[in-house]
């Protein structure tokens, strides 16, 4: 080939049937040889118009919608709607709703982690991580489903607290499930840390720079793989995330083995949370008992008044007072934030989602230019992509 | 770590074969998987399933037609229309509940005030066809009927939480 002659570059596209494409998402890649020379993500294959559905919902029945965001960990996403609710009601969280919550939300990031690293893996292709690791993401659906009655969609989270307390036995249960657990991420790490293909597939690959990272947006394990130490749960702490002992792991070279090992090394800290929560569970009720939450089933079986509000509530939900708020949680995968505005009415005015996957798969032509195709499948499987987020 | 330590780790392959032995140990370890349909997993007693109508232990319908369920389902699953009954007393003349659209939150069972729908513990109620899963007032007591033993025993579990 001589210096004059240009080589037309190919345009491939990748999804949205394609098994490493985590879900529905459809790139249309343009490749130069096997270099990867621009990526285009088309999204929107999965939107349900939840925004504006949650419109026309009062408060109650906005929060199933959460679950079906990010649906790997559905907890945690409830959580910010629910936090929203609360800033602009002024409503205080009973101690232990808080703890209950601190709780869930922390197995939700495990159960989140457990999926994507071992999904990540599978990407790159480490399959027997994944089929250990559903081993015990059945035991936290077990749990998730003891205390809301679902295993995944749960719906647990209310305007106010949690919708009931935990069962008899389930903290003894989850306290031996978390002194158990070391052992399987023992385990996981024995298989892939010092594992030459793995590294050969994810060490220097899909660097981002701290500042990239910032000026993308990023928020989560992709930001704290670069090195910079930004979680919400220390640095506006929500419940009682500044009463608890953690760490926050990060990075160093912002490549998808340093994100990898941050994810590895968070759930060794919401097992350390996990058991603080547990020891220091207090005694009470979990949902503040007033005009947003109902009345205990034996209250509204003989009061009048109970009775009144019980079916108001049901029917025609709370009246949030007027104004506006962003409420952000530290989701599994990000910065997780509602922006709400109520206007006095029993419905939000409006509701925007902030998804952090989203601001991660923006910058996918970003991280991927000049790298290998095999390459952009890692960086997808290391940004923990899920759809039911991104598209809405 | 040393040059030669490194070497020899490469070529010995070192970590390939702890991670394969960790692999063969597993071999012997007890299965986790369980035999689905014979085997089951584990259910509490808050399990959100296939919806039942129940009755009172005298036979009479619980539901009085107050329409909690249909006001605040968030799918609008959930059709009902109601008349006085020839002895006075207010009950549906229809109870639809359209499973496909159902998102099985929990909100029907938690605003009954009669603890008249509840969810209960059956899953395995897939159909063939669409028009099979939009259940009327008649399936929906067969349904409470059949279950009433296990729904009953769940609720009276849960009643402290409640």
């Amino acid at each position: 080939m001589t210096s004059e002659q240009k080589l037309k570059t190919m345009t491939i596209n990748f999804g949205p049937q394609h098994p490493a494409a985590h879900g529905v998402l459809r790139m249309v890649m343009e490749m130069d040889g096997e270099i990867v020379e621009r990526i285009d993500p088309h999204i929107g294959l999965l939107h349900r118009g939840t925004e504006k559905l949650i419109e026309y919902k009062t408060f109650l029945q906005a929060i199933p919608y959460f679950d079906r965001l990010d649906y790997v960990a559905p907890m945690n996403q409830e959580h910010a709607f629910v936090l929203a609710a609360e800033k602009l009601l002024k409503l205080e969280v009973p101690r232990r709703g808080q703890f209950i919550r601190v709780l869930y939300d922390e197995l939700g990031r495990i159960l989140n982690h457990l999926l994507n690293l071992t999904a990540f893996a599978l990407d790159v292709g480490a399959m027997t991580p994944m089929l250990w690791a559903f081993e015990h993401r059945e035991i936290l659906m077990e749990f998730y489903e003891r205390a809301s009655g679902a295993r995944l969609h749960a719906a647990y989270y209310r305007v106010g607290g949690v919708h009931q307390d935990l069962p008899a036995g389930l903290l003894e249960d989850i306290e031996e499930w978390a002194s158990g657990f070391p052992k399987f991420i023992d385990d996981l790490e024995t298989l892939l840390n010092e594992n030459r293909i793995f590294k050969q597939r994810t060490v220097d690959v899909g660097i981002v720079s701290a500042k990239d990272a910032k000026g993308w947006g990023f928020s989560g394990p992709m930001l704290r793989g670069s090195g910079i130490p930004w979680d919400l749960r220390k640095s506006q702490p929500y419940m009682v995330y500044d009463e608890l002992e953690f760490d926050i792991p990060i990075g160093k070279n912002g490549d998808c083995y340093d994100r990898y090992l941050c994810r590895v090394e968070e759930i060794r800290q919401s097992l350390r949370l996990i058991h603080q929560c547990i020891e220091k569970m207090p005694s009470g009720d979990v949902l503040a008992r007033g005009k947003a939450a109902p009345p205990s089933r034996g209250e509204m079986k003989h009061s009048m008044e109970a009775l009144i509000h019980h079916f108001k509530l049901y029917t025609e939900g709370f009246h949030v007072p007027d104004g506006d708020t962003y409420t952000a949680v530290e989701a599994p995968k990000g910065e997780f934030g509602v922006y709400l505005v109520a206007d006095g009415t029993n419905k939000p005015y409006r509701c925007k989602i902030r998804a952090p996957g989203y601001a991660h798969l923006q910058a996918m032509d970003h991280i991927c230019k000049g790298h290998m195709l095999a390459d952009s499948v890692a960086v997808l499987g290391s940004m923990d992509i899920v759809f039911g987020e991104i598209d809405r | 770590m040393s040059i030669f330590d490194r070497a020899a780790r490469g070529f010995l392959l070192v970590e390939l074969v702890a991670g394969m032995w960790l692999t063969f140990k597993s071999m012997f370890k007890p299965k986790h998987t369980i035999n689905y349909p014979y085997e089951k997993g584990p259910l509490s007693p808050r399990f959100r399933g296939e919806h039942a109508l129940r009755r009172y232990p005298n036979g009479e319908e619980r539901c009085i037609a107050c329409k909690l369920c249909e006001a605040v389902c968030p799918a609008q699953a959930i059709t009902i229309e109601a008349e006085p009954r020839a002895d006075g007393s207010r009950r549906t003349t229809r109870y639809d509940i359209d499973m496909t659209k159902c998102i099985y939150c929990g909100f029907c069972q938690e605003a009954c005030p009669v603890d008249a729908i509840v969810e209960g513990p059956n899953y395995e109620f897939s159909k063939e066809t669409r028009e099979e899963l939009f259940y009327n007032k008649g399936k929906l007591l067969r349904n409470g009927e059949r279950w009433e033993s296990e729904l009953a025993n769940n609720i009276d579990l849960d009643a402290p939480y409640r």
